[in-house]
């Protein structure tokens, strides 16, 4: 099948790693993908944040780039779910009753990876090798508005080595929610608190999601507080095999001040579990 | 312009040009399929702390004797009189003068099974609704013809025009961290018979 | 124009916009304790007696239709409701906000010449600040619900719809008891049942001697003219049978088309508000029944703002609110912030869209502009509401409404970022110019003290080092 990729802007920028893993599982299971180089973002952030006549030039450049593919797949639930719910609702709120009609049918060939592959591929066990103790934080979007339910757990289930743990109160929000964590940062860090507690109490190794903007939130909490657990999205450990560990690349490097208060560049290089070397990002210091 | 025709003028305004909704759908359920509604009906009566006793109708007197004990009993003025000899007929007691009874004893108009619900509708059996209120123990007699499986079924029996009231189990309270604690101002003691 | 809820009067605006109402709630560790704990009870109580019901779905649809049937047909069936209650021996008033509500119940208060009323636990009064305008009026209201009691006693504010006292512990509560309570037990100890029975006892005389009750209402039914009105306690039965005369306080959007219509409501109400299979007590009423109760029987219809939100298409369907509080029990904002970070009586994901449509906002500086931004759009508010209100949907649409309304206006900085994000992700090209721009600052960077507002985000997180190329350089290079 041909498959176009919606890498997500985030992704793009910030973790290619997670758009990378969904091309690598794809090719894997003989699949061709495509990257329409015109994407840029769809727009949920300035939806979400009540600029929906921004979000509209945004939404009318998805549809154009995506309307020619006959399927398209994300590494995220809530890009997909701003595809599926708020596309259409933007181009009617402006007026334009035939853009609306364009995003309907391009939200209806755009699936979230675990999506993708468990309901349209028909595939649980993709060929995968993670030897790591993970506990999986299901994202509200992909929870409650694609309503992904069990699939990435069925999909975790099936990778070899893997020593997957329930993550208590797994469907408590993280605390992200976009422009809420800046907004309302208090909140969104006492919601932060008690999510990485309880994916502390899971003594996992790996905390694993379908979006990178939560991993993001929650990698950053973990990091800050220099848990040693590392954020690694799901299609990460997916693409990870016996000859390719990919999910061990440190999701969030941080940034931060040494003693002196000068800036120095942090944890470049990790070794996991298996001993095998990470690749991780290089900061300069 | 007065408040009502304000009111109702803004109203108007506010729906000026609306879609109109779509039809309600009433696909659930309104009758049910329980094999036994009067034993579920039991089940669910004690699982909200009041006491369920099925007897048979000879022995309904002698329950009701051994439930309220020595205690003062007033009653509703179209109960069975046989079901509690010593009982008092309520003649339009004051609130004060309820508050002297140690138990009520009525009958009802309705059970429900799948919430162990009893309805009381006020009728002669029932009484008006102080009676049931004041006293702290309410003794209800329900027969086992009155009780229906679903709240749609038990409504549709309903006459809105009187008053009633749907108890379920003792008063209670969740407002204290949000725990279940039974008895608060209604009666703290509810025994429910089911004859038949 | 809609005509808003008025200013000045009831309950309906803080004084402090949500994040800086939230900052002290979330520095108090025992408020934080006492709402983890009892929404954590509550969210396992209802969940199990929601899994119970099979057609549950089905309730939700038919629940929430039923109410956007309400909506369209409102005159009507207002005018119905009046029609059947007035036949039955009922007085109808309607008050177009706050202030002629509390007048118009005053008045009546007054003309039974009593100086005290008995109160069953109402929204609807709480809103329009009834108690005080009761006390200024030189009468006495007793709140008799055992959780307004407490913050009655407490000198407090509700913080929750259905358990105004849910940020008391039992611990806080045996000390108000003690120290409010004239005759209470001096040994009073701080079980739950110990203490309801304080209450108890500390009411049941005012109950006994009551001349005037008041109340909300939970649901009016037009074509019967039945009022309702959901409790537990028993309390409720007290106001509304023992006293001479009756006075219920009701928004107009509380209506039911038909009494079979109840069936529905009657599901999904005690199920997703205390958790129980049905509350122990439902009582209803239509108009006056001789020889039962209350002889005289009053009815206030009250507005105050609820037109300005049925004038919203969109914004509408947070009338079909039944006041459950599930939304509020599976809320993470809720849970951690608590009820009185939103500065009026509706607190939680519902009141974050509904007290600024009833209230309208008067620029960003009020407080309740900040609401609508008191959530992380989780969405568990919207699968929790038994009559399916897409509380999410709205609280973008409120979101937009704002920025909307201050366009043309000096440019926020939120403005200008999104303006700045919109043209950067404008093309493909922009967007790669952008992304190494980002990825650049940040390397040359200033670490750990990122500007305001990530300012914000690095206050407790790290941010992650960008990567060394983005994926677009990556494609070009392997796949490209």
């Amino acid at each position: 099948m041909r498959i176009a990729l919606f890498a997500t802007c985030l992704a793009d920028a910030m973790f290619p790693e997670a758009a990378k893993a969904t091309v690598l599982v794809l090719e894997r299971l003989g699949h061709e993908v495509v990257f329409p180089a015109g994407q840029t973002c769809c727009g949920q952030m300035h939806v979400n944040t009540g600029y929906l006549d921004e979000a509209l030039p945004l939404v009318r450049r998805h549809v154009e780039v995506f309307e020619d593919y006959e399927i398209a797949v994300a590494p995220s639930g809530s890009c997909v779910g701003s595809v599926r719910h708020q596309h259409a609702m933007v181009a009617r709120r402006a007026g334009d009753a035939r853009l609306a009609e364009r995003a309907e049918a391009v939200a209806s060939r755009t699936y979230e990876l675990s999506e993708l592959l468990v309901d349209v591929l028909g595939v649980t066990d993709v060929g995968a090798h993670y030897p790591h103790r993970v506990t999986y934080h299901p994202t509200c979007h992909s929870l409650r508005m694609l309503r992904v339910g069990d699939k990435p757990l069925q999909l975790l289930r099936a990778v070899r080595g893997i020593d997957l743990v329930e993550l208590p109160q797994a469907d408590v929000c993280c605390g992200f929610g976009g422009t809420f964590a800046v907004k309302n940062a208090d909140t969104s860090t006492a919601m932060l608190a008690d999510k990485m507690a309880n994916i502390l109490t899971t003594k996992a190794e790996v905390c694993t999601a379908g979006d990178s903007s939560c991993l993001m939130h929650i990698g950053g909490g973990l990091s800050r507080l220099r848990t040693g657990v590392r954020t690694v999205h799901l299609a990460e450990i997916l693409a990870s095999t016996e000859s390719s560990q990919v999910g061990t690349r440190v999701g969030t490097a941080s940034t931060e001040s040494g003693p002196d208060g000068t800036r120095v560049g942090t944890a470049s290089v990790a070794s996991d579990a298996s001993g095998t070397a990470a690749t991780t990002v290089a900061v300069s210091s | 312009m007065n408040a009502r025709e304000e009111v109702l003028a803004r109203v108007r305004a506010a729906l000026d040009g609306s879609t109109p909704p779509p039809p309600v759908p009433r696909d659930y359920a309104t009758t049910g399929t329980h094999p036994d509604v009067v034993g579920l009906f039991a089940e669910r009566v004690d699982d909200y702390r009041a006491q369920v006793h099925r007897v048979a109708a000879r022995d309904v007197p002698a329950t009701i004797a051994g439930l309220v004990g020595d205690g003062r009993v007033v009653v509703p003025a179209g109960l069975a009189p046989p079901w509690v000899p010593r009982g008092i007929v309520d003649t339009g007691f004051t609130a004060l003068e309820l508050d002297e009874f140690d138990a009520v004893v009525t009958g009802c108009r309705v059970g429900i099974a799948v919430t162990g619900t009893i309805v009381l509708d006020g009728a002669a059996d029932q009484g008006r609704r102080a009676l049931t209120l004041v006293p702290d123990h309410h003794v209800c007699v329900v027969r086992a013809d009155q009780v229906v499986e679903t709240v749609p079924q038990a409504l549709h029996r309903l006459d809105p025009t009187r008053v009633l009231t749907f108890i379920s189990g003792p008063s209670a309270t969740s407002d204290i961290e949000l725990q279940r604690v039974e008895g608060v101002h209604g009666p703290r003691r509810l025994d429910v018979l089911i004859v038949g | 124009m809609p005509v808003h809820a008025p200013a000045g009067v009831g309950h309906l605006r803080g004084t402090q916009s949500f994040p800086d109402a939230a900052r002290g709630a979330l520095a108090d560790t025992q408020l934080r304790r006492n709402l983890g704990g009892a929404t954590a009870t509550i969210r396992a109580k209802r969940q199990a007696v929601v899994d119970e019901v099979d057609d549950w779905e089905q309730l939700r649809e038919a629940g929430s239709a039923l109410k956007a049937d309400v909506m369209a047909r409102l005159p009507e069936l207002l005018v119905q409701l009046e029609e059947n209650v007035t036949a039955r021996g009922g007085v109808v008033h309607w008050a177009r906000d706050a202030a002629e509500a509390n007048r118009l119940v005053v008045d009546l208060v007054r003309a039974t010449g009593v100086d005290e009323v008995v109160k069953v636990k109402s929204m609807a009064t709480q809103e329009i600040g009834l108690n005080e305008a009761l006390e200024a009026a030189g009468i006495a209201a007793w709140e008799t619900d055992l959780a307004e009691l407490i913050v009655q006693l407490g000198h407090d504010t509700p913080s929750h719809i259905l358990v105004p006292a849910i940020h008391r512990n039992r611990a806080e509560i045996r000390e108000i008891f003690l120290r409010e309570m004239p005759d209470v037990d001096p040994d009073l100890t701080d079980e739950p049942r110990v203490l309801a029975m304080a209450a108890r006892a500390h009411l049941r005389r005012v109950f006994l001697r009551a001349k005037v009750g008041i109340s909300g209402a939970n649901f009016a039914v037009a074509d019967t003219g039945t009022l309702s009105v959901v409790e537990s306690e028993g309390n409720g039965r007290m106001c509304l049978t023992l006293p001479e005369t009756l006075i219920t306080v009701m928004g107009i959007e509380k209506l039911v088309p038909t009494w079979q219509d109840l069936e529905v409501f009657l599901q999904l109400l005690p199920r997703s508000s205390t958790g129980e299979r049905m509350n122990p007590y439902t009582s209803t009423w239509t108009g006056v029944t001789p020889g039962d109760g209350p002889q005289t029987v009053h009815l206030v219809l009250i507005d105050n703002g609820r037109t300005a939100v049925l004038a919203d298409e969109v914004g509408r369907s947070a009338l079909h609110c039944i006041r459950c509080s599930a939304c509020l029990n599976v809320c993470p904002v809720y849970e951690r912030a608590g009820g009185h970070a939103y500065g009026s009586v509706y607190p939680g994901p519902i009141g974050a869209v509904l007290t600024p449509l009833m209230t309208g906002t008067t620029g960003h500086d009020d407080p309740n502009a900040s609401l609508p931004y008191a959530s992380s759009l989780c969405g568990a508010c919207f699968d929790a509401c038994p009559v399916r209100i897409n509380i999410p949907e709205l609280l973008v649409h409120l979101r937009a409404k704002g920025v909307d309304a201050e366009r043309g206006g000096i440019p926020s900085g939120q403005d200008l970022a999104m303006k700045a994000a919109g043209w950067a992700m404008g093309s493909p090209g922009k967007f790669a110019l952008a992304e190494r721009a980002a990825g650049l600052s940040r390397v040359l960077g200033r670490g750990s003290s990122l500007p305001w507002p990530a300012s914000m985000w690095t206050g407790a997180r790290d941010l992650p080092a960008p990567p060394t190329e983005t994926f677009r350089q990556w494609w070009a290079r392997e796949r490209g």
